[in-house]
Formats: structure tokens, sequence, C-alpha cells
């Protein structure tokens, strides 16, 4: 067990809990930093994990810290990334530039949801923002002079300053840097007051008004905020898959969102990012599987003669070959996820933590509490 | 100066008058108690001080300023604070981020500033901090700072929930049935520390409690309320002795 | 369905048909909600998907086994409906007392898996599903009575008056209530919780299923049917999310809108009239036209 000695209030001020945790960081940050000469072939699809790490910790904030499930995330990266690509090719405005506004223009939307959304608690949010990013999926579709409609627009690699980041390794250091921007800016926010009154409207809203929380300020600058991360995640988002479509940012890629946050751990930064870790490579761990699973099968119940093999080797080539399964698989680890580690990945983590701190004067039943009973929501 | 008067609030939920006509004084430095039966309107007349309600007639003056209508989350910048009959804790934070919480009233956001976390926002949440640890001192909350409220006993939660309070530096702090859940032990310390909250912190305390020991015991005046309306205001014993009140909790 | 041709009564008339007859899948898909909210506070994200899989059984039965449409209706319902009290008692009783937003997620997940088992059941193209009214039309004057659309509101409206029948004079829908609102104390007074939510799950999912087969013949049957809920929200919010009645009511209100703002306003308006009305409830009037708001007492 380790024990902090503080001697300072800043030490509960910092970002890092002690020294060792300090060092355990520097060593990540080292070993991404040398990813590009390690293994250079993953590259792509690294970025794009750091796009979704963005993408997790704008809903993180606004999900996991404020309470405010947002179904609609989609449409404020939709808007990053195609205010963005009209800034950038049809303005011709400096890349940093059109960044920052897009990045502008999508908070100002979160405050335009924000606002309404005052007035609206727990669920009704949800289905509002649903129901928001669909009329604004439908706008993209019918704004043909900036967003080309269904068409659909190519995007060119990004330039900053003169400079060509269309190589792998350029994009990915790019990505890099704006993921550990986003990290700071919010861990930062997250240690002031303003962070504190979010985590207040969260558990206690009229507590939180006794307190002094003025709750519509703070609700608007969570949407603003968790927006303008969400529109400068699109901004790269659109580099990366270099062609954007209105079908692209759609309710399914919202619910991909909310499954990176609570798979990976609702109310933590780490969440975001094992959550993105977990979304991004799921897809490809799918397609792994489709290609290898017949073959296992048929292996394995070779063992049970000839004709079962052929039989079963079929039959699971037939099911991991449909078109629909990828969505059932999500769906699938989302609800076993929910019932069985509903604090999600970086939960787990935590628990294995104190497994292996404690040891052998670990509870599994630490973390189990009472039989909870259902009591009304509805007059929170 | 009018330190905190409320002038003939009524209050109507729908065709029930909850509360009807009522009218005191508290003066500054004082304990000023407010009991009665249950259903009495006792909480209501708190949530309609803390702004949680509207009043639909009465005014509420505090410091010669009128606060009838003010926001809610502006009655604490104003100097009252109250805590909750079931405790409103947030409950996945620390004691210490509860605790700090409370210190929002004198906070001065600005979101750019923290944003980059200067060491302007460093410095003034060193002093937050200050205060926060002041107030631990002061409940000897310090074996349960950095505990989750989620984690904590029912009687260290209630005291939690005042140190909150007493972050927010109120002139006038509202306690709601301070000692309800409490063993006899928790209940003589919640009395000496309501008492040095009167002498040493200098807060004027307005609660709501149904425990006559311990009315009797920190008191400097009673009101006695019943179906809304006020029955009898003055010393601990006076209220205790007038037939009203007795008929209102005994019968007959 | 184009506006018939003729005078402007005509055309009117004939919108308003078609928008009734809409109106009440969505208000069946709403009703579906307004159950399980009013007895467990969970919104079903997958009742859409419900919907779709009692369109599949019932095409599954006509189709590949040649029994009846009436038998297999039966049928449909009978199975998707016990589904839904399998799917309560296995599922969602373990997350009672979890956030509403956990619930909502599983929902969410759940749904997508009831689209992947579609898929590879059924097969993902589009189906059709013979019905004794596919196709049929009557003239009244200058409308076109087509009887699918009949057979809907016909079915909606009986469908309605069995359900008000059964919540208004069996003890369930006290009993109901009081489960919803705090469940130990339920539970203290006898009532019993578990077998009551898995009874409303199997209504709600009936419910759903009979949208779904009279629902396949007018908009045809793939696995994305079930995103027709997202528009029944927009009913079920208008009506207020409490309340039975009122979430016909809003579903109707929600396809008259549709099929007028396709008619008369620019192209695309149709597509998302459902959710601009959804968010106008939302910002002006919460609690629709027939809910009611509470607020916590502290």
């Amino acid at each position: 067990m380790r024990f902090a000695f503080k001697t300072s209030y800043d030490h509960d001020l910092g970002l890092f809990r002690d020294p060792v945790q300090r060092r355990w960081y520097a060593g990540l940050l080292a070993a991404v930093l040398l990813l590009p000469l390690a293994l250079p072939d993953y590259l792509s699809d690294v970025s794009m994990v750091f796009i979704y790490g963005l993408c997790g910790l704008s809903l993180m904030v606004l999900a996991g810290y404020t309470g405010l499930v947002s179904l609609g995330h989609a449409a404020f990266l939709g808007i990053g990334a195609y205010a963005h690509v009209y800034f950038v090719q049809d303005l011709g405005l400096p890349w940093v530039v059109a960044v920052a506004l897009a990045a502008t223009l999508s908070a100002a939307s979160g405050v335009l949801v924000g606002l309404p959304a005052l007035r609206m608690t727990g669920v009704y949010l949800t289905i509002a923002t649903l129901a928001f990013a669909l009329i604004i999926q439908e706008a993209f579709s019918r704004w043909e002079h900036v967003t080309h409609g269904l068409k659909g627009r190519p995007v060119d690699k990004p330039v900053i300053f003169g400079v060509s980041f269309a190589s792998d390794a350029a994009f990915y250091f790019l990505c890099l840097a704006f993921l550990i921007a986003g990290l700071w800016l919010t861990a930062n926010i997250l240690r002031a007051p303003t962070g504190r009154a979010w985590v207040a409207i969260r558990d206690s809203e009229i507590a939180a008004q006794s307190m002094g929380v003025h709750l519509a300020r703070y609700k608007t600058t969570a949407f603003a905020y968790s927006a303008a991360l969400m529109g400068a995640a699109g901004a790269l988002f659109a580099h990366k898959i270099g062609f954007l479509a209105p079908d692209i940012f759609s309710v399914l890629l919202s619910i991909q969102f909310l499954l990176m946050v609570v798979v990976g751990g609702l109310g933590s930064l780490h969440g975001a990012l094992y959550g993105a870790v977990f979304v991004a490579m799921l897809p490809v761990l799918i397609s792994e599987v489709r290609d290898h699973a017949p073959q296992w099968a048929g292996h394995l119940s070779g063992l049970l003669g000839k004709d079962a093999g052929a039989a079963i080797y079929l039959t699971v080539e037939r099911f991991v070959k449909q078109p629909g399964l990828e969505p059932g698989i999500f769906g699938l680890i989302l609800v076993l996820f929910i019932l069985f580690e509903p604090l999600g990945i970086y939960g787990r983590w935590r628990k294995i933590q104190l497994l292996f701190s404690t040891f052998p004067l670990y509870k599994r039943a630490t973390f189990r509490r009472q039989k909870t009973y259902m009591r009304s929501e509805r007059l929170r | 100066m009018t330190f905190f008067a409320v002038e003939d609030l009524g209050v109507s939920f729908g065709g029930i008058r909850a509360v009807d006509g009522v009218s005191f004084e508290v003066e500054a430095g004082e304990v000023f108690t407010i009991i009665g039966p249950n259903g009495a309107g006792k909480t209501t007349i708190f949530n309609l001080i803390s702004r949680i309600y509207d009043p639909t007639d009465g005014r509420l003056v505090f410091r010669d300023e009128d606060i009838t209508r003010v926001p809610p989350h502006e009655i604490a910048r104003r100097g009252i604070a109250r805590t909750f009959q079931n405790i409103e804790l947030f409950e996945h934070a620390s004691v210490l981020q509860n605790l700090l919480l409370g210190r929002h009233a004198h906070a001065r956001p600005r979101l750019l500033e923290e944003i980059l976390f200067l060491p302007a926002v460093r410095a003034r949440e060193r002093a937050h901090r200050e205060a926060a640890e002041k107030v631990i001192d002061f409940l000897e909350l310090q074996a349960y700072r950095d505990n989750l409220v989620v984690n904590l006993p029912y009687g260290v939660r209630k005291v939690v929930e005042m140190g909150r309070a007493l972050c927010t530096e109120p002139a006038l702090l509202l306690l709601d049935e301070p000692s309800s859940g409490l063993s006899v032990e928790e209940t003589e310390d919640m009395a000496f520390w309501i008492q040095d909250i009167r002498s040493l912190l200098g807060i004027s305390v307005l609660m709501v409690e149904h425990d006559m020991s311990l009315v009797g015991a920190v008191s400097d005046r009673v009101l006695a309320l019943n179906y809304g309306r006020v029955l009898a205001c003055g010393t601990s014993r006076e209220v205790q002795e007038h037939p009203d009140v007795v008929k209102a909790y005994l019968g007959g | 369905m184009e506006p018939g041709g003729g005078s402007a009564l005509d055309t009117i008339l004939q919108l308003a048909l078609n928008g009734l007859a809409v109106g009440c899948i969505y208000g069946l898909v709403a009703l579906g909600f307004v159950l399980i909210y009013k007895a467990t506070e969970l919104v079903n994200f997958a009742q859409g998907d419900l919907l779709m899989l009692g369109a599949f059984v019932c095409y599954m039965f006509v189709v590949w086994y040649g029994i009846g449409y009436w038998t297999a209706f039966a049928l449909a319902i009978g199975i998707v409906g016990g589904f839904g009290a399998v799917l309560d008692a296995t599922v969602l009783r373990r997350v009672i007392g979890q956030p509403q937003f956990a619930v909502v997620m599983l929902t969410i997940g759940l749904g997508a898996m009831f689209r992947s088992f579609a898929s590879l059941t059924w097969g993902s193209e589009i189906y059709t599903l013979p019905t004794p009214f596919s196709a049929r039309t009557t003239r009244l004057g200058g409308v076109t009575v087509s009887h699918e659309y009949v057979a809907i509101i016909v079915g909606t409206v009986v469908l309605c008056a069995l359900l008000y029948a059964f919540f208004t004079y069996s003890r369930v829908g006290v009993a109901m209530q009081a489960a919803s609102q705090n469940q130990l104390a339920a539970y203290y007074m006898g009532i019993p919780v578990k077998r009551m939510f898995s009874l409303i799950w199997a209504i709600s999912a009936g419910v759903a299923a009979i949208a779904g087969v009279l629902l396949a013949p007018v908009s045809l049957i793939d696995i994305n049917l079930g995103f027709i809920g997202l528009k029944a929200f927009a009913a079920a919010v208008l009506g207020g999310f409490g309340s039975i009645p009122g979430a016909l009511v809003g579903g109707v209100t929600i396809g008259l809108i549709e099929l007028f703002s396709g008619a008369y306003l620019p192209l695309g308006v149709k597509d998302v009239a459902a959710y601009i009305v959804l968010l106008l409830v939302l910002a002006i009037r919460p609690q629709g036209m027939f809910g009611t708001v509470g607020r916590k007492k502290v």
C-alpha cells in the first residue's frame, strides 16, 4: 500500500498524485512518442484512437462529470468537420484559424442545445439531444452549398503554416498534440471551481443551487466546452477519413461515443481513453475473428469427426460473414458491461489495483452494494 | 438594521395553505428555533427562504434588502446557507470536495483562467483550501477528509453537511433538524457546535428542531408553528408553557 | 402517399386519413414506451426493434410456414410478448436501482442485438408481408381509402379500448403506480412487483408486435423498421410521458403534422418535423399535453 506524504496544499492541486505516478505517465509519453519508430504500420489506426479519445473526453465532460447524457454528440463532430473543411477549402483560411473557428461554431451550437436543455432533466435531455442530432443530420444533407449534400465532399490533407501534414507520422503527432492539449485543458477545469460545480450539478442540483452555483450558466458552459472539444476533434476527423458525407454523423456514431464513455468508465478521464482504445480497436478485432473463427471452429470440432468439422466450419462461416453482425456485437458488449461491470474498464482497473495493494486482505464484497430498490427519479 | 425578517409570509400548493401569515424576526448573533408538529410548514419556510419555492404572499428581508424574488443561487452569495432535512450531499465526491464546493459562493469562476490554470487560479484554490481546512478543524473531520461521502455513516454526513454550509461563510445559517438521526453523544456535540458557531464564529442560526432538550440548551428564542400559522414566539420556557402550544402537541 | 387529385378538401381529407393511420402506428409504439415508463420509469429504446421483431415473426409464419394471416398475427403477439417478459426477468431486473441512463444504454444495446439477430435469422433485405387488406382500396368521394390504413386505425382503436378497460377495471393499474414510485414499499404492501413488471413488459412488447404487423404492409419489413421508434418518442413526449391516452393523441398529432408538412412545407421538413415538434415541446412545456410535473421534496 502506498501512502502519500503530503507537505503542502499544492500537492492536492497538482495533476499527479505522487512522483511515482508522474514517472509512469512520463514513460507512457515516451512510448507514445517513439511509436512511429516501432510500429509504423499502425500509426493510422492509433491516430484514430487519439481522435476518438478527444471525442470521448468531450462526452465524458458532459455525461460523466456534469451528468447531462447526450445521444447527439455526432452532430457536433459533424458541425466541426464540415465547418473546418468549408473554412479551409472554400474560404481559404489558414488551418489553425479554421480549426479555432470550427470549434467556436461547434461551441455556439452547444450553447444552442444547452439553453432549452436547462428545462429538461434526465432522459428527456437525452431524447432532446437525439432529436437535435437527427435534425442536424438532415440539415447536412440539405445544405448543399457548404456540405455538398449527399454527394459528399473529399477532404485534402492538412497543411499548417505551409507545412504539409499528409504523412502518417506527421498526422499522428498532430492528433497526439491535440489529445494532450485537450487532456491538459480538461484536467485544469476539473480541478478548478467550474469542474466542482459540474460535479455538484450531477449529484444534486438543489444543493448546488444552495451553494451558489448558477445552474443555467454552468450547464451551458458544460455544453459549450464539450461541443468545442468535439468540434476540434471533428476537424481532425475530417482529415483522417478523407471524405465527408452526412450519413457518417448518424445516431449510431453517437451511440458509439456513449458506448465509449460507459465501457471506459464514467466519471474519469482515464475512462474516456480506455473507451476510445476499446471502440477504435473493436472493429479491427471483429474482422480478425471474422477471418479466423471458421478455421478455429472447424479445427476444434474436427476432433469429433471430419463431417462434423466441415459442417461446423460452414455454419460458423455463414454466421460471421453476415453484414449485420458488428452492431450486434457492440450491443452485446454494452449490455454485458452494464450488467456486470457498471464502473467500466477504469473501474475494473481500480479494483485490480486495490486487489494487488491490499493482498491478501482483499474482499470482493468491498464493491458489492446491498440490494437496491428503485425509487422514483421523476422527483429528482 | 433589520438582520433577517419574515413578514406575513404565505404559500399555497394547489388548495393547501402550507404557510399562512408567518412573521418573525431574527436578530444578529442569536439562535432562533422553529418548532412544531410534523407537517406544520417548518421546512417549507426554509425552502421559501432559500428560494426553492416562490411565496404567494409576504416578504423576506435580509440585512435591509428584500430577497423575496432573488434567484436561488444568489442566496448563498448574500450570506445565507442551509442544511437539508434529508441530506443533500454530493455523493460521489470526497468530503473535501463537498466543503470546497461550499466555497463556491466566494469563488470567482473565470473559465479562461481556469482552463490554463493560471497562478491566480492556483492562489485562489489555496485560499479556498485553507478556509475549508479551518472548517474541518472546527468540526473535527480530519479523518474523513478524502473519503467519498457515499461511504460515510449518517452521523458523519450530517456534520459534513453543516461543514459545507459553514464554508460559505454565512451571516445566517439555516439548520434543518440538525439532531435527527443522531445519538445522544452526537446531539451533545451538535449543541456545543451550535453554541460555538454563535459565539466564536459570530454566525446567527435559524434552526428547525424536534429535540426539546437541544432546543432548550441552545436557543435564544423559539417560534412555535402549527398548520402553517404562528402559535407563539418567545423564550424557550415561555413557548413551551404557552397553552396553544401545549394543545397542539398534546391535544385536548 | 401523394395527396390525391381533385379539390383542396379532398387533398386535405386524404392527408388527414393518411396522417391518422401513420399517427396510429406512432401512437402504438409510444403507448409501449409509456406503459413501461409508468411502471418502471425506464425508457425502452428497444421498443422500435421489438416492433421490427413482431413484423418479422409474422412474416416468417405467413411466408415461410404458410400459416394464415390471423393465426400468424396471434402467434407474433404471443411470441414477442413472451419474449418481452423473459427479457424483463433475465436482463432488466438486474439493473433496477442503477441510474436511469445506464438502463437507457442497456436498452440501446439490446436494440442493436435484436437488429443483428433479425439480420442473421431472416436476412438483411426488404420483405413484403401479404395480408387480407393488401393493395385494396375504396374510393369515397375524391378520397382514396386504403384498406391497410383502415386496418391500422381500427386495430389501434380496438387495442386501446381493451387496454383502457384492463387498466381501469383491474387492480393492476394501481399496483403499477405504487411499484413505480416506491418499490420497497410496494413489496411490503404485498404487490408481486417482479411479476407485475414482467406483465407490463409482456403487454408493451405485445403492443409493439401489433404495431409491427399493422405497419408491415404499409412500409415493408426490413431490419431498420425499428427507427420509427425515434419518431414515436416525439409522440410520447408530446402526449406527456406518463399518460396512456396522451401517447395516442400525441402519435396522431405527429402523424398529421408530418403528412401536412410533407405536402405544404419545403422538401426535407417532413422527415424532421417530428423531431422539431419534440424539441419545441421539451423546450416550452416539458410535461406534454397530459403529463404532470413532479418535484423533489427536500
